[in-house]
């Protein structure tokens, strides 16, 4: 399968590889580290996860149907307008849902993965039914089209470049949120230990809750980045759902740097391997790597000790 | 309870449950039903195989498997396997460019039988694997997992990310495997034709016969000491393995069970439905199956039966008549089996209409042992 290439096109085949693992990558964090803070830190198992990313992407939409017919002189900012849209409307919702059913559920991890299965069925049908079966796209400012050509042969997408930077301030922003702020030192007090953290005086009900919406709204910023690169339809979060929480299992529930390394080497891994391959071979590969590795080290591949 | 109260396994109040199950089954709905519905009634019952694996390891053991689809999947597929292979024989097909092989294969341009789908022309060897593939993987995923004590959410997700891989590998193997349609036009077997309405429910009454015996299993195992072990380790898996028992194993050995039952009742749908498809395997189905044994109750071998006939018969009535509130309707149920009534049906009935049966004919209602508040 070499001998077709010269040298040079398959350098640069590598390079674009590369870089739509890169793409790949970013997509994957974004899904990944509101669930991270979730399933990682709170141990709640969010089925609903990829709903919560789809309320994203269709409040981009909406936002961009707005600025279209309101205020087309706008429209190249819309995305930052939606972004914020997208957050507070998954993070509303995810506090709702806190409030509602997961808070009742802490002990019992199994029944969050039933109750929220529920609720994802519950959001699919709504998003049918408000939105329609159909996929909807958004139309992206005219800043946002189009590819920077690097060298003869390599060029990136300007949106890709725009997902990757988004994913850079995003994970910054979780990480001081959560290692550095005292805020952040209260939500991983309560998450180790809520009957302690609950006994000095921490507000463990209003901690779980605010750390479940703040969980629910990166990933509706995360829906809103899968605007710029695909369309959505209602159902689009069950495919997500199995990545996403093996990104996460894979990386060690509890670390940050493990979510990160591990949406690395998955992205990575799978776009190589389309190339050479089909793509649904590629995932099966991939995934099937993952699977017998965690088989071989169940923690995953980063993990804080912690005394159980 | 006491070794006197029961009757080598079975306590009195299983009995007579049971044969209020094998009477509704076998007597009450043939006669009331016409033969589509009983038909309709027949393939419920083959997820019901699923749902009774499922109260063995999850309500009992505490391993809640998402992956159930991937057995039923399998013993489904070995089945449809051997019927394809009977339907194209040589002249039923002599319109492809290579005869003999099932249609699927002559549009993927296979020219030839692949060598694993060749031991299916035996229905001996058939039957075999129909037990046997599932029951090795599951020993091959229950192994890798249980030794290196990987357990609960873990479990649950790595099953599931098993089942969506093999969904993939499936609809990506046309060639082998009928991609997304599946194998579908099966005939006959042993050239006897299962389309017809009497092989339909002579089908129906194997099915459920095959179910009574599987739930007798499933009681004998329940209430022996392998049963006893299953619980203790659910509650408190440290003091099992500190008082001498290889935790794995046990684990192992349920699972391998489970995933043998669902694969009877795969085997059962390909037979009663005449296809096998992709879309029993994935993830989605694999869920549906363990909400039909949670409203049925996760503690109750007859409550899983009863759950998978009310949800399956709602669902197809309901998405018959209002497709869009089914779903709404579906995941309003996965809500309030978990926040409401976390033991399914069964569990309404200890607490409010066994109390009220006791009295009506002077029993004395017991509490059920060994059942906590609520299982994780």
């Amino acid at each position: 399968m070499f001998m077709d290439y010269s040298l040079g096109d398959l350098g640069s085949i590598f390079v674009m590889q590369a870089f739509a693992g890169l793409i790949l990558f970013s997509i994957f964090v974004l899904m990944a580290l509101g669930l991270a803070i979730i399933f990682g830190q709170m141990g709640v198992i969010n089925m609903a996860h990829g709903e919560f990313m789809i309320l994203g992407a269709y409040m981009t939409y909406l936002t961009s149907n707005l600025f279209q017919t309101y205020l087309p002189s706008l429209y190249s900012i819309y995305f930052f307008v939606a972004m914020a849209v997208a957050f507070l409307a998954s993070g509303a919702l995810g506090l709702l849902v806190e409030w509602s059913m997961i808070r009742f559920l802490y002990k019992r991890p199994l029944d969050t993965l039933l109750a929220t299965w529920g609720l994802s069925l519950i959001l699919q049908q709504s998003y049918r039914s408000i939105f329609g079966a159909r996929e909807v796209g958004v139309e992206l400012p005219p800043w946002m089209m189009g590819s920077l050509p690097v060298t003869g042969t390599i060029e990136v997408q300007i949106n890709g470049l725009f997902v990757m930077g988004l994913t850079v301030v995003i994970t910054l922003s979780v990480y001081l949120l959560l290692y550095r702020s005292s805020w952040g030192k209260q939500v991983r007090a309560v998450m180790q230990n809520r009957v302690m953290a609950g006994a000095v005086g921490i507000n463990t009900e209003k901690t779980d809750r605010y750390t479940f919406g703040l969980g629910c709204g990166i990933a509706g910023i995360a829906g809103s980045a899968f605007t710029m690169i695909g369309s959505t339809g209602p159902t689009a979060g069950q495919l997500y759902i199995v990545d996403t929480f093996l990104v996460v299992v894979f990386g060690g529930a509890q670390s940050l740097l493990g979510v990160i390394a591990s949406a690395f080497t998955i992205s990575q891994a799978q776009s190589t391997l389309e190339f050479f391959l089909s793509g649904s071979m590629a995932k099966v590969l991939t995934l099937l790597g993952v699977v017998v590795i965690l088989m071989i080290r169940p923690q995953g591949l980063f993990t804080i000790k912690v005394r159980r | 309870m006491t070794p006197f109260d029961r009757s080598f396994f079975l306590a009195r109040k299983d009995i007579v449950g049971i044969v209020i199950l094998s009477a509704l089954l076998i007597v009450i709905l043939p006669l009331a039903l016409d033969s589509f519905r009983l038909q309709m009634v027949g393939k419920y019952l083959t997820y019901a195989f699923v749902a009774l694996g499922l109260v063995l390891c999850w309500g009992y053991a505490g391993i809640l498997s998402l992956g159930q689809g991937i057995f039923f999947g399998l013993g489904g597929y070995c089945m449809a396997m051997y019927l394809k292979l009977e339907a194209s024989s040589v002249e039923n097909t002599k319109i492809q460019s290579t005869p003999g092989i099932p249609d699927f294969m002559d549009w993927n341009q296979l020219t030839e039988l692949p060598y694993f789908w060749r031991p299916f022309h035996s229905f001996g060897f058939t039957t075999l694997a129909i037990v046997a593939v599932p029951a090795i993987f599951a020993g091959i995923i229950g192994f890798a997992m249980f030794k290196r004590r990987v357990g609960g959410v873990y479990f649950s997700i790595i099953t599931q990310a098993i089942a969506s891989i093999l969904t993939i590998l499936i609809i990506g193997q046309q060639g082998y495997t009928g991609g997304i349609n599946g194998i579908t036009d099966l005939r006959t077997l042993h050239g006897w034709d299962i389309r017809t309405d009497a092989a339909k429910s002579i089908l129906y009454f194997v099915c459920v016969g095959l179910l009574l015996a599987s739930i007798l299993l499933a009681y004998y195992v329940k209430s022996s000491k392998l049963g006893r072990i299953l619980v203790a380790m659910r509650d408190k898996e440290d003091r099992v393995r500190f008082s001498g028992y290889d935790v794995a194993n046990f684990k192992v050995f349920i699972f391998c069970l489970s995933a043998i039952l669902s694969a009877i009742g795969g085997a059962m749908f390909t037979l009663q439905v005449g296809f096998m498809s992709p879309s029993f395997v994935g993830t989605v189905p694999s869920i549906e199956m363990v909400i039909y044994c949670a409203v049925g109750g996760r503690l109750s071998l007859l409550g899983a039966v009863y759950g998978t006939l009310l949800v399956s018969w709602a669902k197809t009535s309901l998405s018959e008549s209002f497709p869009e509130l089914w779903l709404f309707g579906l995941g309003g149920l996965f809500i309030a089996v978990v926040l409401v009534f976390p033991n399914g049906l069964a569990g309404l009935y200890q607490t409010y209409v066994a109390p009220h049966l006791g009295k009506v004919f002077g029993l004395k209602p017991k509490t059920p042992s060994g059942a906590p508040a609520v299982a994780e």
